[in-house]
């Protein structure tokens, strides 16, 4: 995957002259982190250089991703038929001052079609490091939006960008990937919420300071928890942690009288054996007034006594059982990949369908275009010679000749249009392009679409 | 109409039943708007035979077990769009179609013939009654899926509808909830019921078994909302008594208008 083809018109092999998107990049699969921060771009930078792409005649349209995972140009090149992931990963070597030896086999190059293809997998999250993952889609999103504000899209950037948006949200709402909890951390939270739904204004205990206790933390305080509490060991430690999480800290000595308020325990001490006793925990519930509480235990060895299991309105998970559902969602994920796959099939095949349908427009215009030029040539020079005509002949050959041009053009343009297989419709679009030169010296307003 | 209904009703169902697998808020817009159109239909299915007997449809068994249907479709509209929460959305309209189906199977070929006029007193007592049973209905689906959810959550094998299904809480307050607008509706009925008998006969039957019968059901019920917010209660116990009291409302509702009451005997 790291570097890809240069090519994908099926017709003729070689780079397509029409419409189409182009698109270099890394990710965490082609390049380490080392390399990947040093082509990284900031908000600014990535309007800075889409700016500059279309500045230089590079791109007609550009849109600059950058996250931690990766760095991805995308843009619509300005000249038909030019070597434009050439140009760009120039550009990209010069902006970030690394030469292009560093970056050799760690560049994946798109065009056409399968640059829009890699797009739409990347907002469906296919291509994240954590399959599925939806943050991608937000950070999409955002340099999308910033693109388009700053005036660095256009109608096709547009539309592709769209597409991915639309085809990511759709990935999510009617397939597994996505749906379900990754993460240790965030499946505990997840199971807490189907036990009290809504975790808003709940009370949360934290025992010890592990790191897989602080992400889930995390999840709680984002979901709007009314209290937190911490208690470890060390006061000092149980302070600073408090601190940093939003929270109070309570003496080790007070945990059995400060388990009788949460509705969520989480559990991570260092210890060597049983900190949290079925005791403490059946006096604790019965001090509550018997409401539910959903212990997350993330101590090995384990910090609560696993006979509490059997506790009535208590809800135990240890670190091997969120595990497990990590492992099953995991693979849950995976079996929904082709599900997925057809999704973005579909959203590329209507992408594809308006770029054809907008360039068998733009076909047919430039070779009118070009008729109506060597006609008007052959009437200088064939009309010169005739002095005899008058001007009511002249007048009538010429429009003899362009009812000519029009009849000529009327069948490739209704069979481009009736085309039934896509496929079939871009060969013959490719074809006319290469029989008649359109490639070699199309100008910009020969791509005539007025897209949105 | 009624197969129309019905055929709403199957939709709705499809719906929900896909919203377990993949939300969709459009989709669960559609199912919920599917579900009110099918209840539409059947209200005027039950119109129809109301104006051809000149009663509303409780003396023959299909007319009340309609009824209870679309009393029950009501009911669930109105639970789903208070605590807005679809996710159980898919069993209640399973139960709808079921029980539809079996009453498209149940049908009589002919309009019966006019039960003798008791009067809207009468009218309003037993239609609040089934009302009741099925608001108890609901809380019964409500608290076996609320067993089914907390048998997963402890058991740790957490499947794909899994997921989808509302939480425990959510369930709990969904079947107060249902259980709360069936009492309020059987204790008027049941008032409504004893006046209606006063003013016609001058005297309560209080020993007859339908009586006593509908008040255990609102005795067991009631001890179920104490139970559901009682330490040692609250949760899974309580749903269990849930869904046993509804075992007595099916005993009432079927042996004891069958067999055991005197002037209760409408199917």
């Amino acid at each position: 995957m790291a570097t890809a083809s240069n090519s994908n018109s099926p017709a003729t092999g070689r780079a397509p002259g029409g419409i189409r998107v182009a698109l270099i990049g890394c990710n965490h699969r082609t390049a380490p982190v080392e390399l990947r921060e040093r082509v990284a771009f900031t908000g600014e930078q990535a309007l800075d250089a889409a700016g500059e792409l279309r500045r230089r005649g590079i791109l007609e349209e550009a849109v600059v991703l950058s996250t931690c995972n990766r760095s991805e140009l995308y843009g619509v090149p300005a000249a038909a038929g030019s070597a434009v992931t050439e140009e760009m990963e120039e550009f990209l070597t010069s902006f970030h001052r690394i030469s292009r030896a560093e970056l050799q086999g760690r560049l994946y190059r798109w065009e056409g079609t399968e640059a829009v293809r890699h797009l739409y997998r990347v907002a469906a999250g296919l291509d994240s490091m954590l399959l599925g993952e939806a943050e991608i889609l937000g950070q999409l999103r955002t340099a999308y939006g910033q693109a388009l504000d700053h005036g660095s899209t256009g109608p096709i950037l547009n539309r592709a960008f769209q597409g991915a948006l639309e085809v990511g949200k759709r990935v999510r709402a009617e397939t597994e990937v996505g749906a379900r909890p990754m993460s240790v951390s965030l499946a505990g939270v997840k199971l807490a919420e189907r036990v009290f739904g809504n975790l808003k204004g709940r009370a949360a205990l934290i025992l010890g300071a592990g790191a897989v206790a602080e992400q889930v933390v995390e999840h709680l305080r984002n979901r709007h928890i009314g209290s937190l509490r911490v208690v470890n060991r060390s006061q000092d430690r149980a302070a600073d942690l408090a601190q940093r999480m939003g929270g109070e800290a309570v003496a080790w000595d007070a945990l059995e009288t400060a388990l009788a308020a949460p509705d969520i325990i989480v559990t991570s001490v260092g210890s060597t054996g049983v900190v949290v006793s079925r005791e403490m925990l059946e006096r604790s519930i019965a001090a509550r007034g018997g409401r539910p509480v959903f212990v997350v235990d993330l101590g090995v060895p384990r910090n609560v006594a696993s006979e509490s299991a059997g506790l009535y309105n208590l809800y135990l998970y240890n670190i091997d059982d969120l595990g497990e559902i990590v492992e099953q969602n995991k693979r849950a994920r995976e079996a929904e990949l082709p599900r997925a796959e057809a999704l973005i099939t579909e959203h590329v095949a209507k992408f594809e369908a308006w770029r054809t349908a907008l360039e068998t427009g733009s076909i047919v215009e430039d070779l009118r275009g070009r008729f109506r030029k060597h006609r008007e040539v052959l009437l200088r020079e064939r009309l010169g010679e005739m002095n005899n005509l008058s001007p009511q002949e002249r007048e009538r050959l010429s429009s003899i000749t362009e009812e000519l041009i029009e009849r000529v053009l009327d069948e490739p343009a209704e069979r481009l249009r009736n085309a039934r297989e896509m496929r079939g419709r871009l060969g013959a679009i490719e074809a006319l392009r290469h029989l008649f030169g359109i490639d070699r010296d199309t100008d910009k307003g020969g791509k005539g679409g007025s897209g949105e | 109409m009624g197969y129309l209904s019905l055929a709403l009703y199957a939709a709705s169902f499809l719906c929900y039943a896909r919203l377990l697998y993949a939300p969709d808020v459009w989709l669960g817009r559609l199912a919920t708007l599917l579900l009110a159109g099918g209840i539409a239909l059947h209200y005027f299915a039950l119109l129809h035979r109301s104006m051809s007997t000149h009663a509303i449809p409780y003396d023959d068994l299909y007319g009340s077990m309609s009824l209870f249907a679309w009393l029950l479709g009501i009911t669930y509209l109105g639970v789903e769009l208070f605590h807005r929460q679809r996710s159980v959305g898919a069993f209640v309209t399973l139960l709808l179609v079921v029980w539809m189906a079996v009453l498209g199977w149940l049908a009589p070929h002919q309009i019966p013939s006019p039960p003798p006029a008791r009067g809207p007193l009468f009218a309003f007592h037993i239609t609040l009654n089934i009302w009741a049973y099925a608001a108890f209905a609901l809380s019964f689906v409500l608290s076996l899926v609320y067993l089914v959810q907390d048998r997963v959550l402890r058991s740790h094998r957490a499947g794909t509808a899994f997921w989808r299904f509302p939480a425990l809480d959510v369930l709990d307050r969904m079947s107060r909830s249902s259980v709360f607008i069936g009492l309020v509706a059987l204790v008027f009925g049941v008032a409504s019921g004893l006046v209606w008998e006063h003013r016609l006969t001058g005297m309560y039957s209080w020993a007859d078994p339908k009586v006593i019968v509908t008040l255990l059901i609102v005795g067991v019920y009631i001890a179920y909302l104490m139970l559901s917010r009682t330490s040692g209660w609250r949760g899974a116990r309580a749903a269990l008594v849930c869904t046993l009291n509804f075992a007595i409302v099916l005993f009432s509702y079927t042996l004891v208008n069958l067999y055991l009451t005197r002037f209760h005997r409408f199917l």
